[in-house]
C-alpha cells in the first residue's frame, strides 16, 4: 500500500519562540483513517496546517503524494491543495454565499464547466443531509448543519486525503457521531482521512482507526506503528 | 472561474467609495486634458495665423509724403517675390485701434499717424524674409519692420507651457488613480482575508483570486469613470460655448476637433484599465508574499 503522506524530523517554529512542533515523523497510508489527539495546545493545529500546506515547516522533509512539499515551488500549490479536503473546527463558509455556492466552490475554482457543477452539488446536500437547504445562507443553519456543509465542500472535488481539524468541536455528541459517520462513509470509498480531535470518546466509534497522540509538540509513536503504518482497512 | 465566483467578494462591505473617488478623478482628468488639447489647438492656430506675417511702419516726414512713400513701398512689396499679400493699413482702421485710448480724439485729422502695411509672406525661410527687409529699406530705409512671430512668441510660449501643464496634470491623475486603486485594492484585500485563506485552502491560484479583484475594481472605476467624464465633458462643452460667444480669435482656435472628443470621451476606460492592471499587480504582489 503506498503512502500518501510523509513527514521526517519535521519541526515547526513561529518567529524566534521555541518550536511548536519537533521531530514529527510519521506516515499516513493511502486510504487509511487516522485520528489526531492531544491537549489543546500540543500542536494537532499546527501539524494539520503543515498537512494542507497552509504553513511550511522550519525543519525536516514533508512529502506528499510522493514529492517534496517543502520545497516546492510556491506556484505548484494550488495544484496539491486540490488533492487535499479541509474542515475547519470554525466551518470557514463563506457567509454571503448560498449553501450550494459554498459548496460548489472546489469544483468552480479547479474550472470545471457550470454544466457540471449543480449534479455534485445537489449529491452533496443530499449526502450530509441539507438536501433541502442549498438555496439557504450559512448563517441560517446551526453549528452542525454548518459542519455538514463544510463536509461537503471538503470532499465534492473528490480529495485523496481528508484533513478535519476538531470537526466536532462546535456540535453536540449526537451530531458529533453523525459527522463521524460520514467521514468513516468517505473513507470506506478510499479517502485517507485524518481526524484532529480532543474528543476521546469518538476513537473508537471508528474500527480500525490509527491513533497519532500530539503532547507538547512531540509525536508520540511508542510501537513504530506511524512509520510503518500497516495495511489498508477493506 | 466563471462568473459564478464574481460574488465571491462581498459587496456590501465595500461600499462604493472608489467609485466616488475615480469619478472626481477622472472629472480633473478630462479637464485637464481639454485644457491641453484646447492650448494646443490655440498655439496651432496662432502659430499658422502670425507665422509668415509681419507689418512694416513709416513714422517719419510730413503726412502727405508718408502716404506717397507708403504707397510706392505697397507697389515695391507687390513686386517682390515671397510675398503674397501687401494690405495697407487705412487711417480709419488705425482710428479704430486707439479709440479706447484716445476716445473721440483718435479721429482728429491732425493725430499723427504712422503709415503701417501689413504684409503676408510664403513662407517663414530667412532668405524670403530678407528679400523683403532689402525691398523695404530699398525704398523706406528708415522704415520699421516688425515680425509678428517675435512678438508673439512669448504668448505661443505660454500657450505651449499649458498644454504640456493639462498633459503633466493628466500624468499625475493617473499615477493618483492607480495609487487609489492600489490602497484599495490591499484594503480589499485586508476586508476579504478570511475568504482569501479559504480560497487559497480549495486551491485557487493567485490569478483566480486577482481576478475577482481586478473585475470588481474595473467595473467600480468604470461607473466612476464614465459619471466623472460626463460631467467633465458637459463642462468643456459649457466652456467652449461661452467661449466662442465672446469672437476672440484666439479662443476661438482653441476649439476642440472630433478627435479630441473622442479622446476625451475614451479616457474612463483608458482609466477602468489602468485600474484593473494597478488591481492585478498590487493583488498578486501581496498574495505572493503568503503561501
Amino acid at each position: 500500500m503506498a503512502n500518501i503522506v510523509q513527514f521526517e524530523n519535521v519541526g515547526l517554529r513561529y518567529g524566534t519562540g521555541q518550536e511548536t512542533l519537533s521531530d514529527i515523523s510519521f506516515t499516513l497510508a493511502s486510504g487509511a483513517f487516522y485520528f489526531l489527539t492531544g491537549a489543546s495546545g500540543a500542536g494537532k493545529t499546527s501539524l494539520l496546517r503543515l498537512l494542507y500546506l497552509a504553513q511550511r515547516p522550519s525543519r525536516g522533509i514533508i512529502r506528499l503524494f510522493g514529492e517534496d512539499a517543502v520545497t516546492m515551488p510556491r506556484s505548484r500549490l494550488p495544484g496539491f491543495r486540490r488533492r487535499i479536503g479541509v474542515v475547519f473546527q470554525d466551518f470557514r463558509l463563506i457567509p454571503h454565499l448560498s449553501i450550494a455556492d459554498n459548496i460548489a466552490l472546489p469544483l468552480r475554482v479547479a474550472g470545471v464547466p457550470e454544466a457540471d457543477v449543480a449534479g455534485p452539488v445537489s449529491e452533496m446536500l443530499a449526502w450530509v443531509g441539507l438536501g433541502d437547504r442549498g438555496g439557504a445562507r450559512p448563517a441560517t443553519l446551526s453549528g452542525g448543519e454548518q459542519q455538514r456543509v463544510a463536509i461537503a465542500r471538503a470532499v465534492i472535488g473528490r480529495p485523496e486525503i481528508l484533513v478535519a481539524d476538531e470537526p466536532t468541536g462546535n456540535v453536540d455528541p449526537e451530531m458529533a457521531e453523525r459527522l463521524l459517520l460520514l467521514f468513516d462513509s468517505l473513507n470506506r470509498l478510499g479517502t485517507t482521512v485524518l481526524v484532529a480531535t480532543h474528543d476521546l470518546h469518538l476513537l473508537n466509534r471508528v474500527s480500525e482507526a490509527q491513533m497519532m497522540r500530539l503532547d507538547r509538540g512531540r509525536l508520540q509513536d511508542p510501537t513504530g506503528l506511524l512509520r510503518n503504518p500497516p495495511a489498508r482497512r477493506d | 472561474m466563471a462568473a459564478s465566483t464574481a460574488r465571491l467578494l462581498d459587496n456590501a462591505r465595500d461600499g462604493r467609495a472608489m467609485s466616488y473617488v475615480i469619478a472626481i478623478m477622472l472629472f480633473l482628468t478630462v479637464l485637464s486634458a481639454a485644457m491641453g488639447l484646447a492650448t494646443r489647438n490655440a498655439a496651432g492656430a496662432l502659430e499658422r495665423a502670425i507665422a509668415g506675417r509681419l507689418t512694416v511702419q513709416l513714422t517719419s516726414g510730413a503726412p502727405d509724403a508718408r502716404a506717397a512713400l507708403a504707397a510706392r513701398l505697397a507697389a515695391r512689396l507687390r513686386a517682390t517675390p515671397g510675398v503674397t499679400r501687401v494690405a495697407p493699413v487705412s487711417r480709419a482702421a488705425l482710428a479704430d485701434l486707439l479709440r479706447p485710448w484716445l476716445g473721440a480724439e483718435a479721429n482728429d485729422a491732425d493725430l499723427p499717424l504712422p503709415a503701417m502695411i501689413d504684409v503676408d509672406l510664403a513662407d517663414t525661410a530667412p532668405a524670403t524674409l530678407a528679400r523683403v527687409t532689402a525691398a523695404v529699406r530699398g525704398v523706406a530705409p528708415a522704415a520699421r519692420i516688425d515680425a509678428h512671430a517675435s512678438w508673439m512668441a512669448s504668448v505661443a510660449g505660454m500657450l505651449s507651457f499649458a498644454t504640456w501643464l493639462g498633459l503633466g496634470l493628466v500624468a499625475l491623475m493617473a499615477t493618483a488613480t492607480a495609487t487609489v486603486v492600489v490602497v484599495a485594492a490591499r484594503a480589499g484585500l485586508d476586508a476579504h482575508r478570511a475568504t482569501i485563506e479559504v480560497m487559497h485552502m480549495l486551491g485557487a491560484t493567485d490569478v483566480q483570486i486577482a481576478r475577482l479583484f481586478q473585475r470588481r475594481i474595473a467595473r467600480d472605476a468604470l461607473v466612476g469613470g464614465v459619471a466623472g467624464g460626463a460631467a467633465a465633458l458637459a463642462t468643456v462643452a459649457l466652456i467652449g460655448a461661452r467661449a466662442s460667444g465672446l469672437g476672440s480669435e484666439l479662443l476661438g482656435g482653441a476649439g476642440l476637433g472630433a478627435g479630441a472628443w473622442l479622446m476625451l470621451a475614451l479616457l474612463p476606460l483608458v482609466f477602468a484599465l489602468l485600474a484593473m492592471l494597478a488591481a492585478r499587480i498590487a493583488v498578486t504582489r501581496a498574495l505572493g508574499r503568503i503561501l
